[in-house]
């Protein structure tokens, strides 16, 4: 298969955002997904994001694993850094980019394959770790890019495409995101647009391990009668928590007339979430509550969606480690080099 | 309880040996009984007396319990390679006595605690066998077990200083240094030190027939190991960002670079770091963070081990193949699998040479001593920026984890770091044409540019999978032929900033040539002037990098048979010889030691002696050839 080149032509009339893009500058390649696969509507709210936010494409880094949904990143962001990278490490090549470089923004995408499977071990390290990072795992219970094996989160007792059924207890990334100390955890749909954006959006403006799962069909393998990933079988057991607003720090604050029914939560960089509470006894910023409530819907057979955990007071790696402000790739041997008088006095020492 | 009596010297069967300056001391001991520190302090006096010594660490994979053993060269000429044999062994290990007591040459010396009698079978009639109630001082002085075992090794240290004529005053100025600023320390040990050197004065007889005389033969020359050096080479080579999992023996260099970044990186006014280490969950994430890092151009590294590499090949062909810098400081131990993990071996070359599927190739570099891992750790840095590429440094254990006398390190300030072929956003904005994998220069390096440059331009999509020159995903096979094409031009580029291999030519014209690399360098440099005693002249060669630069190939040409020496079983460097740089395989004799230990002189001298001798030529002058080797 060769490239396929996308055309750029503008429309005059295409809006713009604040810093003078329009949607386009946020996309990237034709995608060579199946018509229809749930993980081009993750990208599409993923464009929609980054242009909604105003942020600079060049100040985002993209990176995957392997998978249909690790292809992903080359199909939105173009003018942006990629690195498509190994089957389920993603997460080690975006902590040392991280590390690197801590102005950019980082978007992780993966698949359950590539964080549930294969990567579970580098996906429960970088949620150790606090990452500063947006992490999207594009969940279809199947490894679509090697055509239809069960991945680790598709559920006991849901059938494959050729109707045999998963007998393994499925690993529930959510649940576990949270048990290692992620500070910002969502559930989404890759079919509901108006949830998944804002979460997005509140996910890029956290500062710390950030991770959204979005249950993504696979039109190809995973999205028939007896899966549960499927559109349908999703969309009958959707139980949202909370509907989001994301308020960046620039624009004034809304006044939300529902007040009873709000939670504010302010993020460090002046940014406001306000939840309206669907359910109205849940607690978002309560992580052992959310483990709870997860689990109690899971048992009744429903997928949780929304924010189910955001920490108001986070730290990230970079806070650990106490790393200097400015980004390393642009130090240079002034900053790092003790040069040749320290070198003599080390010498010296080792008689 | 009595205690036995030394033996006099005239009830020895052998002649007792004599030697100032030149022996060996081997000390048998239990881990973690606190040998070590004592043991060091031994070492240490006799360089400050200004006599050169090269000791080894032979400990096992264990924290507590299981013997271990300290075998310090004392050598004025300054041969820093394992001698093999023991001219006195102190042995502390009843579990390793008769092992021990086997290795003492004929005439050598025993040192041992004769508290508890020990039956007159248990010992040798051809050495001198001195006995000290060690445990028995400690019993009468000591209350507390742990002193009585800590004096007990300063108690030792005390006698063998009086037996061998060593400077107590060094030995009390280095406890000092030790002890600075811990004064309440400090006095105990010196009394134990007095302790035990009073006690060897009244009852032995000292000084034996080894002798430690003052010198001036050490110079300005060093004490280091090669792991804190490599990590310094780190430090001073730009590195900001390290990952690493814990593997013996490569372990100290993660944790020497935290020693010298918290003391020569912390940022004076903001108390920040200018560097973070991140301790992974395995060498997938350790390989995986360098791989992130150097993507987003900051310098990084890993150190491993054979079974480290094992785990990172996946990204090393991933790093090779989407061409990021990589630095991998590998500390070689015996493999395969878990192996020796404590033991020595130059046996990761080809693993590393050709590491990950498919077609890859990589730039390794074999430092020799801790000064060249201090080099080749700040080159790697460089190189790996330049050529886009992992480049490997092939320490091993026997380098890594033995403070080893070198030359000072140098550092030019003058010097800045070679970042490679980065374009810039001014240059971009120039419009200069970027294409992340256009041959711009003819020398397979194309230009790169760090995420983050420039809003519209220079952004690309790095993959492992195939690309054209514009970094755009492509399975075309002419489109794959020519990426993988510039990559071995860029492979021909590396010969020439890779370090020349280094010549010893012989004093005579010789038709005998030796390659040889890495650690096997001092028993190498010693066995050239015992071959040449013998009558037997060798140039040798040692190799600095792989790929082979036309000196390597020359040098082949022009011997009729070259011996290529190697700690390891498959003769791998002769392989990477045969096979990479065409070199004529019956003109290669490889000389191999991989028994754990570091090779040695008598090992290589009696090899070559007797290959010499079986291609049926007469050496320029006859001589008998090789002692009987011990570490074969
Ligand atoms: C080390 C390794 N093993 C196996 C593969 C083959 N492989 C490619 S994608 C994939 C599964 C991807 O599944 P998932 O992450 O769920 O992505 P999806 O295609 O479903 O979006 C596998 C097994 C590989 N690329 N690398
Ligand atoms: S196979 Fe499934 S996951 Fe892959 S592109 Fe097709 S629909 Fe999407
Ligand atoms: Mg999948």
């Amino acid at each position: 298969m060769t490239y396929l080149a996308k055309p750029r032509l503008h429309h005059p009339t295409l809006p713009l955002n604040k810093i003078g893009f329009t949607r386009r500058d946020y996309e990237g390649q034709i995608s060579t997904l199946c018509a229809g696969c749930g993980h081009d509507s993750i990208s599409a709210s993923l464009i929609q994001a980054c242009w909604e936010l105003d942020i600079e494409p060049h100040r985002i880094a993209k990176l995957s694993g392997i998978g249909c949904s690790s292809k992903t990143p080359d199909y939105l962001l173009g003018n942006s850094h990629g690195f498509n990278t190994v089957h389920g490490r993603m997460p080690s090549v975006l902590t040392g980019a991280n590390l690197a470089n801590r102005d950019l923004i980082y978007l992780g995408v993966s698949g359950d394959g590539d964080s549930a499977s294969i990567g579970l071990g580098q996906f429960a390290h970088v949620m150790r770790r606090g990452v500063n990072m947006t992490y999207i795992l594009e969940n279809n219970g199947v490894y679509g890019l090697t055509k239809g094996q069960f991945s680790a989160t598709a559920d006991a007792g849901s059938k494959s495409k050729r109707g045999v059924a998963n007998t393994d207890a499925p690993v529930d990334t959510v649940s576990l995101a949270l048990l290692l100390g992620a500070t910002y955890v969502a559930r989404s749909f890759s079919g509901d647009k108006k949830q998944l954006v804002p979460l997005v959006k509140a996910a890029l403006a956290h500062r710390g391990a950030a991770f959204i799962d979005v249950v993504s069909p696979c039109v190809a393998f995973n999205n028939h009668v007896g899966s549960t990933k499927s559109y349908d079988y999703v969309r009958e057991h959707n139980d949202a928590v909370n509907r989001l607003d994301f308020i960046s720090g620039r624009e004034p604050i809304h006044v939300d007339y529902a007040e009873g029914e709000a939670v504010s939560v302010a993020q460090h960089d002046g940014t406001v979430l306000r939840l309206r509470k669907i359910d109205r006894g849940y607690d978002p910023t309560n992580r052992i509550a959310a483990m709870h409530y997860i689990q109690q819907h899971q048992a009744a057979g429903e997928v949780v969606t929304g924010l189910l955990f955001v920490a108001a007071e986070t730290e990230d790696l970079h806070a650990h480690l106490n790393t200097a402000d400015v980004p390393f790739n642009t130090l240079g041997a002034k900053q790092l080099c003790p040069g040749r008088a320290a070198l003599d006095k080390l010498n010296a020492s080792l008689r | 309880m009595p205690h036995q009596k030394t033996r006099k010297e005239g009830s020895v069967s052998a002649k007792p040996l004599q030697a100032v300056n030149d022996f060996v001391v081997k000390f048998a001991n239990i881990n973690g009984s606190g040998s070590a520190s004592a043991n060091e302090l031994f070492a240490r006096s006799i360089l400050r007396m200004g006599v050169p010594i090269s000791p080894r660490n032979i400990f096992p994979s264990n924290i507590q319990g299981l013997p271990t053993w300290y075998e310090v060269r004392v050598s004025e000429s300054g041969w820093l390679g394992r001698r093999g044999g023991v001219d006195l062994m102190v042995a502390m290990n009843p579990q390793t006595w008769d092992k021990d007591l086997q290795e003492i040459e004929p005439g050598g010396y025993l040192f041992y605690d004769n508290s508890k009698p020990l039956p007159r079978s248990k010992f040798r009639d051809d050495i001198t066998v001195i006995g000290m109630p060690l445990t028995e001082m400690c019993n009468a002085n000591y209350t507390d077990s742990r002193e009585k075992q800590l004096f007990k090794n300063i108690i030792y240290l005390g006698a063998l200083s009086a037996l061998l004529g060593i400077d107590a005053g060094e030995i009390a100025q280095l406890i000092g240094e030790q002890y600075k600023g811990k004064e309440k320390l400090l006095k105990p040990n010196l009394n134990a030190l007095q302790m035990g050197r009073d006690f060897a004065r009244a009852k032995l007889a000292c000084p034996i027939g080894l002798r430690v005389e003052r010198r001036d033969s050490v110079g300005d020359r060093i004490f280091i190991e090669g792991n804190a050096a490599a990590a310094l080479g780190c430090v001073y080579g730009g590195a900001t960002v390290c990952a690493w999992y814990p593997i013996t023996p490569s372990s100290s260099v993660a944790e020497a670079f935290t020693r010298w970044c918290q003391k020569f990186r912390v940022d004076a006014a903001s108390g920040k770091n200018n560097f973070a280490i991140v301790q992974a969950e395995d060498e997938l994430a350790s390989i995986g963070m360098v791989v992130g890092a150097g993507w987003n151009g900051a310098r990084a590294f890993t150190a491993t081990s054979g079974p480290g590499i094992s785990l990172m090949t996946e990204f090393i062909g991933l790093a090779y193949f989407a061409e990021i810098p990589v630095t991998i400081i590998n500390v070689q131990r015996g493999g395969p699998s878990t192996g020796m993990p404590t033991r020595t071996q130059q046996a990761d070359i080809i693993a590393c040479a050709y590491a990950s599927h498919g077609d890859t190739k990589h730039v390794l570099l074999f430092p020799e001593d801790p000064k060249e891992c201090f080099e080749h750790a700040a080159a790697a840095l460089d190189l790996a920026d330049r050529l886009q590429t992992p480049v490997f440094v092939m320490t091993d254990l026997d380098i890594g984890m033995n403070q080893r006398l070198c030359a000072p390190l140098e550092w030019d300030d003058r010097r800045v770091f070679d970042r490679g072929k980065v374009m810039t956003r001014e240059e971009l904005d120039s419009g200069k044409d970027f294409g992340r994998f256009l041959d711009v220069d003819g020398d397979g390096i194309p230009y790169r540019t760090y995420p983050g440059t420039h809003p519209t331009r220079g952004g690309f999509f790095t993959r492992g999978t195939t690309k054209d020159r514009y970094a755009r995903y492509s399975e075309e096979g002419p489109v794959y032929v020519d990426n993988v094409q510039r990559l071995l031009r860029k492979f021909e580029t590396a010969k020439a900033l890779v370090p020349k291999p280094v010549l010893t030519p012989a004093k005579y014209p010789a038709r005998f040539g030796a390659i040889y690399f890495g650690s096997t360098s001092p028993a190498m440099q010693e066995a050239l002037e015992a071959l040449a005693e013998l009558g037997i002249y060798v140039n040798a060669l040692r190799v600095r990098a792989f790929p082979f630069q036309d000196e390597v190939f020359d040098f082949v040409a022009s011997h009729s048979k070259v011996f290529v020496v190697e700690q390891n079983r498959d003769a791998q460097l002769k392989t990477l010889l045969v096979n990479d740089a065409g070199i004529n395989p019956a003109s290669l004799i490889p000389i191999l030691h991989y028994d754990g230990t570091p090779i040695t002189a008598r090992f290589i001298t009696s090899e070559i002696g007797r290959l010499v001798a079986a291609l049926n030529v007469r050496p320029i002058k006859t001589g008998k050839i090789g002692k009987t080797d011990k570490a074969a």
